[in-house]
């Protein structure tokens, strides 16, 4: 019997643990790992090394209010089941240049912003896919929390010269 | 001093388990099924304009068993912070046939749903605002598969592929 009570107490601390963490990840924030060297230098600066760890925060999900130059994490339009890290360039309203092929102008519609990573060398972003629903936007990026060497925070910087809000 | 301490572990015991309630309620909300209220005219005739509570399910969208004729919950691409109702009519890869504008001419086209994308539309064409506006929306964006009406009860019942 006291074995059998013992397990269930622990059964139990997991489960609380676990529904606690879930809730804390999903509503306020988690730490995700970085992948591939798309916004190097921010992140990964070298990316065979080792990855960076960073903080997400979700509060911006209760109104969907990012500024240009935020870090964000979305879900790729292409693949539900991907995530990618990337800084949004424009958001809703402004007029973007394309530096993709030609120097097209764009205005972003409604509820859709911008993004690109650093790294315009090897990074897939809304250069490839077009403009991307605000709507896929899962958290933002503020801290680096991992190696401790690289310990900050995440600046909020955007080619000014590209994006006009008129 | 002893009596003090017991009323302190009483109280954290007490916020524990509404801390924990309410993580439950959040988890359930989010990952299992979720209550929802669907107005306006799109969905006519499913849902009636003056707002139907249904119950929504979130496991199918998450693996990927959402079918063309399920009614979906949809976080709008125009609007990040509104959810929207639709039926699902078109999966990646689907060519879509639709009515530009019902309303005034019997015009059609024809697109093909890409990859990691899917068609809806209201059921009620004539004022819907849907995929014929802002095009495939995202896979991403799906929230849950309706399943059930609650709401009013007349109509409770569950919420099947209709057409």
């Amino acid at each position: 019997m006291g074995t059998r009570n013992l397990l269930w107490n622990v059964a139990n601390k997991y489960f609380t643990f676990g529904l606690v963490g879930l809730t804390i990840s999903d509503r306020y924030a988690s730490i995700v790992p970085v992948r591939g060297g798309s916004m190097s230098p921010a992140f990964n600066p070298q990316p065979s090394i080792s990855d960076d760890y960073v903080l997400v925060e979700k509060f911006c999900l209760e109104k969907y209010k990012f500024s240009h130059g935020d870090v964000v994490v979305f879900r790729s339009p292409s693949n539900y089941k991907e995530k990618h890290i990337k800084r949004i360039i424009a958001l809703p309203g402004d007029w973007i240049g394309t530096t993709h092929n030609s120097y097209d102008v764009l205005k972003i519609p409604e509820g859709h912003c911008w993004v690109e990573g650093d790294n315009s060398a090897s990074s897939m972003d809304s250069r490839s896919f077009g403009p991307i629903p605000l709507a896929l936007v899962q958290g933002r990026v503020t801290h680096i929390v991992w190696p401790p060497e690289r310990l900050g925070g995440v600046e909020r910087r955007y080619p000014k010269e590209r994006v006009s809000s008129l | 001093m002893w009596h003090y301490r017991s009323i302190v572990r009483e109280a954290w015991h007490r916020t524990m388990a509404v801390a924990n309630f309410l993580c439950g309620l959040h988890v359930t909300n989010t990952y299992l099924c979720t209550a929802a209220l669907a107005y306006g005219p799109s969905m006519l005739p499913t849902f009636n304009l003056t707002g139907d509570l249904f119950l929504a399910e979130r496991l199918s969208t998450r693996f990927d068993k959402v079918r063309p004729g399920d009614v979906v919950l949809v976080r709008s691409p125009e609007n990040p912070r509104k959810l929207i109702v639709k039926r699902l009519l078109g999966m990646e890869g689907d060519s879509v046939t639709y009515a530009v504008d019902p309303k005034n001419s019997s015009r059609c086209n024809t697109v093909v749903v890409p990859k990691g994308h899917v068609w809806i539309e209201g059921d009620n064409i004539y004022a819907s605002r849907d995929s014929r506006q802002f095009g495939p929306v995202p896979y991403g964006l799906l929230e849950g598969k309706a399943f059930c009406k609650i709401w009013p009860p007349k109509e409770f019942g569950s919420l099947g592929q209709a057409e």
